[in-house]
């Protein structure tokens, strides 16, 4: 979102090089599901300069209140550690997990990571039937169509919705619409 | 502030000018109807207004600082119908707000504001960045518009709790009656619990006519905010070893002890007197250890005394108690205390490891770890009191270099002799200083010296110019009988000295000692440092006159312009019974040392018998003048 910075923050004597390099982590932040929640969450991402690569937030635990907020960033291990802190520091925050480090501590390669994405595409003649030739290869399903468009529905990891994009583009593609990363780790262990 | 009176006595004063049929009337309802004792209350109906005051009460506030404006009516109808919470009527939201701070500062409970939509709320975000920059313990309560106007771009409304979300530790916006009491009660908490910071809550005025049920405080405190005030015992243990073994160590403390509350600083003397370590303290931290301690080292830091950051650079073990690296302390990152093994304790985990990588980082509250910390150094350390001979040798040669020396002068009053004399005329009393911010704020930390924690009032995050002279409004509220005094400057009294009126309506005797220079004194000291000595607007070239100032405002006005008169001067200021600007003239052109230059390590310092003009220019290379 806000990739051109990827300083570190903190001190403005931060003028030593930065020898780590930065990595992709998801972190899954449960937090209360109360107005402005969200926006103190992003606040303190735009107002600390780290950076949000993506962000997908609901409720999911209705009687609770609670709401898990998934979030994609990008950053050195010590700024990874201090947005984490951070996080915990808002008071609705109850929990936050570096899905990535949790990974690795239970010796995975990674989390699971999953997107939904729908995406329309129009045309008619070859460019049509090798659409929805390839949307059967990936998977996609058909949710709408009439004699010149289709719009599949595409869920996965996001580099394969990525190539389903860029294959569907010279295809006559129209609009997309992606939910952004829901992720868990693997096991029968919860966050 | 009357002394003969019940401390409301000044607040009814004021009323019968505006109402004095209606007072008696008032009275009789208060007896009748409302539980307005400081006993805790019942669950009742009652209107918002009604709730907010009650919830005032409930939480132990007698004082309140703050500005009525439309929004916040029904509330102050509310404060007119009782005398439990004196309210403290001030000049401008800004000066609710540090004031607030400094009493707040001073008795470690919260200090409280109440300002109106709009203006008021944006008035107020200066001093809620303050506090929340230097953990004080601010509930400010906003009035809103009515929820059926909000975001219609009514009359004074503005999105406070989106303006202030960055700058508080929480804040609320009370759409129902019924919820307010709790949220104002969990206000309270949050603000005062775990690392503590402003807090708004922002209450719409139609929440403030509805009635609703009121529910008094509850020890129940929201399941995601629990801060860990207990530190890990088996780090503490480690700390124990590493600080038994150290050959060269230093205690490095912060505001941290003094908001942790008197018994922290009581467990550091301790710690200290047990190890016989030397110890320093940042600028918010000052007087948790004394002053007059022999383990002393002085202020570490821009500022600081060159044995403090010496020994800062040099030690082998660093303990940091309550402080956060920030970057006036720790001067280059990358040269900071290169051979040293760190150990942190903060009660907020973002701060371990933010500036600096602790080697040891204890997550708790000080007071809570150093109970643990000193329990096991008695357990299973012996002080080596000898071994550190060689270490308290080399800090000796440091100290011999007297970084804090200046000129002195029988014609012009050095800014350094003035807070000397200052200091030795009012260390025998119940003595609390504030200060703005600038060259007088750095002279004031170096040459008063603090023997007790909660008496020094100063803006050290963000730097704030017009926080002493509210602030130091806020501490004679709440200590009537001490001497207060703001050391100022003349650029940053000027920013809040409209307060004056405030202190002379409640009798407030505090003295506002200004440095005088004419030149907004850090500024042009910057100016020569970086930019050639070209003193862009740093001067001041239409000074008011602050005798007929204070005059004006129905205080008490005294300059001085001579050594020799200064002491007489400063004893007139301290037994005047009336708010006083002291206009101390002093030498203009005096800077601010020993320094750090920008972008430079501790061992890189510039040290007043060196600060020739030529070293002042090139002190700063050009990697040090991109920062602040």
């Amino acid at each position: 979102m806000n990739a051109q910075h990827l300083q570190p923050t903190g001190s403005a004597y931060f003028i030593a090089k930065e020898t780590e390099k930065p990595e992709n982590h998801t972190l899954s932040v449960l937090v209360d599901n109360e107005p402005g929640v969200l926006a103190r969450v992003i606040g303190l991402f735009s107002g600390r300069g780290y950076n949000i690569e993506s962000l997908t937030v609901s409720e999911t635990e209705h009687e609770k209140h609670l709401s898990r907020i998934t979030i994609v960033t990008r950053g050195t291990p010590h700024v990874l550690e201090q947005i984490k802190h951070q996080l915990e520091r808002i008071v609705p925050v109850h929990r936050v997990v570096d899905l990535t480090v949790r990974s690795t501590e239970l010796g995975q390669e990674r989390p699971l990571e999953r997107e939904l994405a729908l995406v329309k595409v129009a045309g008619t003649g070859d460019s049509r039937v090798e659409a929805l030739r390839l949307a059967d290869a990936f998977r996609a399903s058909v949710i709408d169509a009439n004699t010149e468009h289709f719009i599949f529905e595409i869920t996965g990891k996001g580099s394969k919705i990525d190539q389903f994009i860029a294959i569907m583009r010279p295809l006559g593609l129209v609009e997309i619409c992606r939910t952004g990363v829901a992720a868990m780790n693997r096991g029968p262990q919860g966050m | 502030m009357r002394k003969t009176q019940a401390p409301s006595g000044a607040f009814f004063i004021i009323q019968k000018h505006d109402k004095t049929t209606s007072k008696s009337l008032k009275k009789q309802e208060n007896d009748g109807t409302r539980p307005m004792s400081n006993g805790q209350s019942e669950r009742r109906e009652m209107t918002g207004a009604e709730m907010v005051v009650q919830a005032l009460i409930d939480n132990g506030v007698k004082h309140l600082f703050g500005y009525p404006g439309g929004a916040v009516l029904p509330i102050y109808d509310e404060l007119f119908q009782q005398d439990a919470i004196q309210h403290i009527l001030v000049r401008h939201e800004q000066g609710a707000g540090h004031a607030a701070e400094g009493y707040a500062r001073s008795t470690g409970k919260a200090g409280v504001m109440l300002v109106t939509s709009g203006p008021g709320a944006t008035n107020a975000v200066t001093p809620l960045q303050d506090a929340l920059m230097d953990s004080i313990p601010l509930v400010c309560l906003t009035g809103q518009v009515p929820t059926s106007l909000i975001g219609s771009d009514a009359f004074q409304e503005c999105d406070t709790v989106g303006i202030t979300r960055p700058c508080t530790k929480h804040n609320w916006l009370v759409k129902d009656v019924n919820e307010l009491s709790a949220i104002i009660h969990e206000a309270f908490h949050v603000a005062t619990t775990g690392r503590p910071g402003p807090v708004v809550v922002d209450i719409p005025k139609d929440v403030q006519f509805a009635k609703g049920i009121y529910t008094p405080p509850q020890t129940a405190p929201r399941t995601s905010y629990q801060p860990k005030v207990q530190g890990d015992l088996e780090k503490v243990k480690a700390a124990v070893e590493m600080l038994a073994g150290a050959k060269k160590p230093i205690i490095y403390s912060g505001g941290g002890v003094v908001n942790s509350g008197p018994e922290a600083s009581h467990l550091l003397r301790e710690l200290v007197d047990l190890t016989g370590f030397p110890i320093t303290s940042t600028l918010m931290g000052l007087g948790a250890y004394p002053a007059s301690g022999k383990n002393w080292l002085g202020m570490l830091g821009m500022h600081g005394t060159y044995e403090a950051n010496m020994a800062m650079h040099d030690c082998d073990v660093m303990l940091c108690v309550g402080a956060r690296f920030d970057d006036r302390i720790t001067g280059r990152l990358n040269a900071f205390s290169p051979n040293s093994k760190k150990i942190h304790i903060d009660i907020d985990p973002s701060s371990i490891n933010k500036n600096v990588r602790a080697d040891i980082g204890i997550l708790g509250d000080v007071g809570h770890v150093l109970e643990d910390l000193v329990r096991l150094w008695r357990a299973t350390a012996k002080a080596d009191k000898k071994a550190l001979y060689p270490w308290w040798e080399q800090i000796a040669r440091w100290r011999a270099r007297d970084s804090l020396a200046y000129k002195p002068s029988n014609d012009v009053i050095m800014p350094q002799y003035a807070i000397e004399r200052l200091y030795e005329l009012t260390k025998d009393r119940d003595t609390y200083i504030t200060t703005e911010v600038g060259q007088h704020q750095m002279w004031a930390a170096q040459h008063f010296h603090f023997d007790k924690p909660n008496h020094w009032m100063t803006s050290g995050g963000l730097g704030t110019m017009g926080y002493g002279l509210p602030a130091a409004l806020g501490v004679q509220i709440a200590h009537p009988e001490a001497l207060v005094i703001d050391i100022a400057g003349d650029a940053s009294v000027q920013m809040t000295i409209q307060e004056m009126s405030a202190a002379v309506q409640y009798e407030a005797p505090i003295k506002i000692f200004i440095l005088n220079n004419q030149y907004m004194g850090m500024v042009r000291q910057w100016q020569q440092l970086l930019h050639g000595n070209r003193l862009s607007h740093s001067y001041t070239e239409a000074m008011p006159d602050f005798v007929k100032l204070a005059e004006a405002y129905g205080g008490h006005g005294i300059r001085c312009e001579k050594p020799d008169e200064l002491d007489d001067a400063i004893k007139e200021m301290i037994s005047v019974k009336k708010p006083v600007l002291f206009d101390c003239r002093v030498a203009n052109l005096a800077n601010c040392f020993p320094m750090i230059p920008s972008g430079k390590a501790h061992n890189e310092m510039l040290l007043p018998d060196e600060a020739t003009d030529e070293a002042v220019a090139n002190a700063i290379d050009a990697k040090g003048r991109e920062l602040v």
